[in-house]
């Protein structure tokens, strides 16, 4: 595939400065799977401008000229941008961000050449739009914000690519392509499009498809609206790629993809009388293998797996996964801190990840009274629940991921922490996504948080955490050790560097 | 500084000027945290917490379902603690017109309101809570206060003097932003239960008001007042 322009122009603004080869002491052991706790590096660090001019289409490549005011510093950063999903497609070359301010920006991973094996890794900008605009509702007079909650990538199918983004109520279907050729020599339109006086055309010839410079467009392909009354938190799409799922915090309907007007409702636990609500719907997700089956999570830390093929409406689930409650750890925060905040399916289909408040859980499908491995992520803020109750931030969702081969598994944390929990050797480590400890291809170390008694030098303490930087969304490579962590509105790419 | 979601309203920013330590009230530091057994009984200060956040939930013009319900099921486990007997005093279950109503509806901001509503109710057995008079809420059925008084201000008063969110008490305010196609005459049924929070939830919030005769006819006179103003003349009417 030929380097796009896009790409390129866009490059020099994102990258740090002149990559330096790798360098420097050997890389710490790491354990035998490779999940390479010790031995991640920087790849880039990517701020998406705030003032790019949005391309159209029908835009010249000479006039599509960018903004050369990018804010580029971190420090005027709008809230904008500050990205709310982060997702690989299939294969792991192009990486989605939507953000706060309803754009979608797409990064494309830079071609692997033999002349600079050091720049593998690195992902320059490939397509940038607006997704969803801000909406008003005039029968509720509300603002219908336009964050983008969440982006899904259909496997590709042809040359073309195909995402799905949602805001609160949407979900928009996007084809990403790329134009290299165009048609000239129109009989009716001249070279700038006007159009010719149908008098003085005397003859006629046939247009020719002529190469031009790479251009990538993005155009909405469906719009799948007014279907949810409530907010929707998750969309998934199925094995069977003809199907999506989207899920608000009642409901959860099934699409088909060519069908925009109609959709099943698959999931309601709206209860009759509102007054009996206790429970909302917090994730959902398709069994990557089982296109009947899927999976949605509560706010009461229960996950119920449906199979479509028993009823038309899922209210009753075939299996329903719960831990009993730990009576020595029962406080008045624990619903909220049980509330699961993401679901995700392993690869393989046969385990899923939960995450609540302060721990991940893998579960095995066939167990459903508890889960078989628990993760602690930051089990030192458990003293600290009241407080995270006064300043909300205990109602923070955080995701998680699985890594290609379900071997490692990833979520984030505050002070700009992130955690990997290798599930083999039992290995955790801590990692920061942040500007100041990171120089290119340089490694990262692991951070430690100090719980009481003696901080050592390296530590930080509880109490000197800063819980307005939160790590909510990452991303693993499908095949590779490469992970995208989204840091309000940076996004950072590390690599293991084993490989 | 720490950022918490939502609107930033000026009493959770001087909460937030306190540094996250251990929260010392909650808990006796000295024990290991994870050992520890939570207090039997909540703290007022936690309860009047989540009344709060209740509160500015509700007043959000969409509020976040997730966060409105863990709020809403933390605060009845403390007032589990609290109260001698655990057991809410039941709800009456309210006839088709609430149903009617809900169905009208895109959302479910009044029959939400109306839970709300009637958890705000059972709050105010608390002693401390409300400054209102107790005959207010306890005679008959919940929701349905003594005449005279508009009915939806029996459970504001549970905020207003206590927490001094109840902005505008004066009636008409709560109406002028009702889409007052819902008051048809079929829809009302006087068992219908609803609340309201604040006048500035926005137009569009539709009420199902439990009244008797009387406050009907004066609601229905301030609202032919409002609609006159406010309504253009739409069809069916």
């Amino acid at each position: 595939m030929a380097r796009n322009h896009a790409g390129q122009f866009y490059s020099g603004f994102n990258r740090l400065g002149p990559w330096c080869s790798p360098s420097g002491s050997p890389a710490p052991l790491s354990c035998e799977t490779g999940c390479g706790e010790g031995s991640w590096i920087l790849v880039c660090r990517l701020l998406v401008p705030t003032q790019v001019s949005l391309l159209s289409m029908e835009e010249d490549i000479d006039t599509r000229k960018i903004n050369n005011s990018f804010l580029r510093d971190h420090s005027y950063a709008t809230e904008a941008d500050i990205i709310s999903t982060v997702e690989f497609n299939h294969t792991g070359e192009l990486l989605a961000t939507g953000d706060k301010g309803g754009r979608v920006v797409i990064f494309q991973r830079e071609q692997e050449s033999k002349n600079q094996v050091h720049r593998r890794g690195e992902y320059n900008v490939y397509s940038t739009f607006q997704s969803h605009e801000p909406e008003f509702d005039y029968l509720k007079s509300l603002e219908i914000e336009e964050k983008i909650n969440k982006i899904r990538w259909l496997p590709q199918q042809n040359a073309a690519y195909f995402l799905l983004s949602t805001n609160d109520k949407t979900v928009k279907l996007w084809k990403v392509s790329e134009r290299d050729k165009r048609p000239e020599g129109y009989n009716l339109k001249d070279e700038e499009g006007r159009l010719r006086d149908p008098a003085t055309i005397t003859t006629l010839r046939v247009p020719v498809l002529r190469p031009m410079d790479l251009m990538v467009e993005a155009t909405p392909r469906r719009v799948f609206a007014n279907a949810h009354t409530y907010h929707i938190n998750s969309i998934s799409v199925n094995s069977d790629y003809e199907t999506y799922m989207s899920a608000d915090d009642l409901r959860i309907n099934l699409w088909n993809f060519e069908i925009t007007n109609q959709s099943f409702n698959i999931v309601d636990i709206k209860p009759a009388n509102m007054e009996e609500l206790t429970e909302v719907i917090t994730a959902a997700e398709f069994h990557p293998h089982h296109c009947n089956s899927f999976v949605y999570s509560s706010s009461k830390g229960t996950i119920r797996l449906c199979d479509m093929r028993a009823s038309a409406l899922c209210d009753r689930h075939s299996k329903f996964f719960e831990e009993p409650e730990d009576p020595s750890n029962r406080s008045f925060f624990s619903e909220i801190i049980s509330s699961i905040s993401d679901v995700k399916f392993s690869h393989s289909g046969r385990y899923i990840m939960t995450r609540d408040y302060l721990t991940v859980k893998v579960w095995d499908l066939n167990m459903e009274n508890r889960p078989i491995e628990t993760y602690q992520v930051h089990d030192y803020l458990r003293s600290k629940l009241c407080s995270l109750y006064e300043n909300d931030c205990i109602f923070d969702k955080f995701e998680c991921v699985w890594n290609g081969s379900d071997s490692v598994i990833m979520t984030g944390s505050y002070n700009n922490f992130f955690r990997m929990f290798d599930r083999n050797t039992k290995r955790d480590v801590t990692l920061e996504a942040s500007r100041e400890n990171s120089k290119p291809r340089a490694i990262l170390k692991p951070r430690k948080v100090c719980v009481g008694g003696k901080r050592r030098k390296d530590e930080i303490s509880v109490d000197s955490l800063d819980f307005s930087k939160k790590i909510l969304h990452t991303a693993w490579h499908p095949s590779e050790n490469i992970i995208a962590v989204a840091a309000t509105n940076n996004l950072y790419i590390f690599q293991d560097k084993v490989n | 500084m720490m950022l918490s979601k939502g609107l930033k309203r000026k009493r959770e920013e001087e909460r937030e000027k306190e540094a996250l330590a251990v929260d010392s009230w909650w808990l006796d530091p000295s024990l290991p945290a994870v050992a520890q057994a939570p207090p039997a009984v909540a703290s007022s200060s936690l309860l009047d917490l989540s009344v709060l956040k209740l509160h500015h939930s509700l007043r959000q013009s969409e509020p976040d379902l997730r966060h409105l319900v863990l709020v809403v099921n933390t605060l009845r486990r403390i007032q589990a603690s609290m109260a001698p007997e655990p057991t809410l005093p039941p709800v009456p279950s309210p006839p088709a017109a609430p149903c009617v109503a809900d169905n009208l509806l895109a959302s479910s901001d009044a029959a939400l309101s109306a839970s709300m509503a009637s958890l705000l109710e059972d709050l105010s057995h608390i002693e401390g809570l409300s400054q209102a008079p107790q005959p207010l809420v306890d005679e008959g059925p919940p929701g349905r206060p003594t005449g005279g008084s508009p009915p939806n201000l029996g459970a504001l008063d549970l905020l207003g003097p206590a927490t001094g969110c109840l902005l505008d008490d004066e009636l008409e305010g709560l109406f002028e932003d009702i889409d007052t196609s819902m008051y048809d005459s079929e829809l009302w049924a006087p068992a219908s239960e609803g609340l309201k929070p604040g006048p500035e939830d926005g137009p569009g919030k539709e009420e199902a008001l439990e009244l008797d005769e009387a406050e009907l006819d004066y609601l229905l006179d301030v609202l032919v007042g409002t609609q006159a103003l406010e309504r253009p003349p739409g069809p069916g009417r």
